[in-house]
């Protein structure tokens, strides 16, 4: 086994004096700290963030809507104290929006304002592309930001194919190159989150920088632990059985199937209207809470009716 | 164990599951942080580094499995194995009683199932791996010959009925909730069982062996005609989310497929903020189309599955196309658009079966009396903007091919594919008279897998 720590390394590649410690220090740590910042990991998302701080990797976080990609993102800045950067992926980001856009009106007026002589253009044009007139956007943000920061690129699925290449050099060197100014290093090591609904295929080249972690949802114990974690004031009897019966719902085979911040809602309705058991009228008349779609709320009630009748 | 892993990834790969070499990398160096007693966080670990879709993971799983194997230690095979041993004093208690009869044997797996005891399971299901399987070494049976094997002589439906009743008068909701935890359990149990079957066969036959026997092919690749029950199962689980997944993208592409003509106007005002320079250059957004499709499906025995699922997925992913007609044949056409506007596709799929009026004649296909019917019927249903889909294997039975009928057809239409669900090389074998038809289409696809499949449906213009 090689000998070399894959941080040191990186911190090396960037010119570190010293490399930044991991900020947790084992697999269990982690997911405690998690807890104290309301997050409940499961051992396989404390594992895998785990190696991700261990390793120096950006982690891609895949799974279904709703459970807890961006929250764990989060969870993670808290419990680590770190800042959180937020990049929202849309359909038509690109470079000026994720990485830095040169201040043209700045530019401009600075060009205008300038005498016209001759000897001070060089001077003039060294000076208008030079950090002042640059706006940064998140990620040269994370990248610049001294102090340390959680990278959160949300919903990478979202932009296209070739926006993705953004990314490449951030995801593996730690890096931003701008042409007009050289390349701007990380003076930290950033934690770096990519979250994706698998609405699409993500690139191989983007997916071979990142360790894989996938979020499904919760077993009906975790489920029943997050409720009574975020939910004040809830039983945990009643707890149990909102999380099974999500469970329950979620093995139909429904258009969207609740989320976990779905079943909080529900959780929390139940608690306002002084509910302290379930029963059958009452799931079906409050089914719009975890359902969205009409067909999906027909077909429920009447697997819910059909179990009745038998 | 740097060697250990690259044999590692070299069987995944040969699984079908594509590591690159920067992931192998990676794996190493998580190998060097992980501690390597935990044999979960082993496997997780590996799997972030050298897994990057949700489901290769199952393949992982599997490969992991075997690969790294838990061998027993001999004081563990010893408990189980020298039956008149005498238990220590606090594992006395435990249901590894090895005089217990056939019905004690299910009540202990039941408590044990019903305790949600995970170690008591897994001590049952190796104790009934011992009892029931009669492994015989050397003898070459599949394991999954052993897990029926066991499962049957333990007497799993007993062991079920136990655990069904063991519930006082329940609401209908908390019944089905019952339900559901019982099925999780069992399913839980027989992948112990499952478990220790395989690590017995692997002390038997090696680990290479069993590696080798137990390579599946990916859900993807499963060829549709040769599928049997189970895979055609997941292969319908899997259409619901491909569909959805499929809608993103062809809308995503169709969107920004082709940039429209330049947008003067906007050019313009953009350009006023750069003192008149125009520096963004905007376009319209180009004009959508969404193709028209009309489909028409050989429903018989051979090829049902495979018209199936392409009318499945084609259904599902209706908002794509700006118009979807389905037929199926056998020997006579009828029209089965309408079962699909039913919420629930696979119930639509199976009113195909038994209500659609398919058969004209003798109830073999005949794919020149279907496409005569569907040109004395359903002309109307072409249209120049239309493209045109037929399923089927062209195995005709020998009746005339009325190849002259199909060639009117495809002149109505804007495009014509021919898909067939056949390994290329039988075309044209036997009854087949593909070639007498492929000369009217503008293409004819091999379409044996989902892969093929996708492919050819995100392609569609």
């Amino acid at each position: 086994m090689s000998a070399v720590d894959p941080r040191q390394e990186l911190a090396a590649r960037l010119g570190l004096s010293d490399a930044p410690r991991p900020s947790f220090t084992s697999p269990d740590a982690l997911v405690s700290a998690l807890a104290q910042h309301d997050y409940l990991a499961s051992p396989e998302i404390g594992a895998i963030t785990y190696l991700a701080d261990r390793l120096a990797k950006p982690v891609l976080v895949e799974g279904p809507a709703g459970t807890g990609k961006t929250a764990l993102a989060k969870a993670v800045a808290d419990a680590t104290g770190a800042r959180l950067i937020r990049l929202q992926c849309y359909e038509g980001l690109d470079e000026s929006k994720a990485l830095y856009e040169w201040n043209y009106r700045k530019q401009l007026l600075r060009i205008q304002a300038a005498s016209d002589d001759e000897a001070s253009w060089d001077r003039l044009e060294g000076d208008i592309f030079s950090p002042d007139f640059l706006l940064t956007r998140p990620l040269l943000e994370a990248i610049r930001s001294t102090e340390p920061v959680v990278l959160l690129i949300d919903e990478i699925d979202r932009v296209e194919l070739e926006t993705e290449a953004l990314l490449l050099e951030i995801l593996s060197e730690y890096q931003v190159s701008i042409p007009e100014l050289g390349t701007v290093k990380a003076t930290q090591i950033p934690m770096v989150f990519l979250t994706s609904n698998a609405t699409r295929e993500l690139s191989e080249a983007l997916k071979r920088r990142c360790l894989y972690l996938f979020v499904d949802y919760p077993s009906v114990q975790r489920e029943r632990d997050i409720i009574l974690q975020r939910v004040p004031g809830i039983t945990s009897v009643l707890a149990q059985h909102v999380a099974s019966v999500v469970y329950a719902l979620r093995s139909m085979d429904l258009k969207k199937s609740p989320s976990v911040s779905e079943t909080l809602d529900w959780a929390r309705t139940l608690v306002i209207l002084g509910k302290e058991e379930l029963d059958d009228d009452f799931v079906v008349s409050t089914l719009h809470i975890l359902l969205k779609h009409q067909s999906d709320i027909a077909k429920a009630t009447r697997e819910l009716r059909r179990t009745n009748g038998a | 164990m740097l060697e250990l892993l690259s044999g590692f990834v070299a069987e995944l790969r040969t699984a079908g599951v594509p590591v690159s070499m920067g992931e192998h990398v990676d794996a190493a160096h998580a190998l060097s942080v992980i501690d390597l007693g935990d044999r979960d966080a082993m496997r997780l670990g590996l799997r972030a580094a050298l897994v990057k879709r949700s489901d290769y993971q199952a393949a992982f799983d599997r490969t992991f499995a075997l690969y790294f194997a838990t061998r027993r230690t001999p004081d563990e095979i010893a408990t189980t194995q020298t039956a008149s041993a005498p238990e220590s004093p606090e594992t006395s208690t435990t249901p590894s009683e090895r005089s217990a009869s056939g019905s004690e044997m299910v009540q202990q797996i039941a408590d044990a199932i019903a305790s949600g005891n995970l170690r008591d399971q897994r001590e049952m299901a190796s104790l009934a791996v011992d009892r029931f399987a009669g492994i015989e070494a050397g003898r070459p049976v599949g394991a999954a010959y052993y897990l029926y094997r066991t499962m049957r002589q333990l007497r799993i439906d007993e062991v079920e009925a136990q655990l069904r009743s063991g519930h006082e008068v329940l609401s209908p909701l908390e019944q089905r909730i019952a339900d559901e935890v019982v099925t999780d359990q069992l399913a839980q149990f027989r992948e112990f069982v499952e478990g220790e079957i395989m690590e017995q066969l692997i002390e038997d036959r090696g680990v290479a062996e069993m590696v080798a026997a137990s390579r599946t092919s990916m859900l993807e690749d499963i060829d549709v005609m040769q599928a049997n029950r189970d895979e055609l199962e997941r292969l319908e689980r899997a259409l619901v989310p491909l569909s959805r997944k499929m809608a993103a993208r062809l809308a995503q592409k169709r969107r920004r497929r082709r940039r429209g003509p330049l947008d003067m106007r906007r050019t313009m005002r953009e350009s006023l903020s750069t003192g008149g320079v125009p520096i963004d250059v905007r376009f319209r957004p180009p004009h959508p189309t969404k193709p028209e499709l009309v489909i028409l499906a050989d429903m018989s025995g051979s090829v049902a599955s495979f018209a199936r699922f392409t009318l499945l997925l084609v259904h599902a992913l209706n908002n794509e196309f700006s118009k979807v007609r389905s037929f199926v044949f056998v020997d006579g056409v009828d029209e089965v658009t309408q079962f699909f506007d039913e919420d629930d596709p696979t119930v639509a799929a199976d009113r195909i079966v038994s209500e659609a009026n398919m058969i004209a004649a003798d109830g073999h296909s005949d794919y020149g009396l279907a496409f005569t019917h569907f040109a004395a019927r359903y002309l109307d249903a072409l249209s120049p903007r239309a493209t045109l889909l037929v399923l089927g294997d062209a195995r005709s039975n020998y009746h005339p091919a009325c190849a002259d009928t199909f060639d009117a057809l495809t002149r109505k239409v804007r495009r014509t594919y021919w898909l067939n669900p056949e390994p290329q090389s039988y075309w044209e074998s036997g009854d087949s008279v593909l070639s007498q038809y492929a000369t009217y289409c503008d293409d004819v696809f091999e379409c044996r897998t989902l892969r093929q499949l996708e492919a050819f449906v995100m392609g569609l213009k």
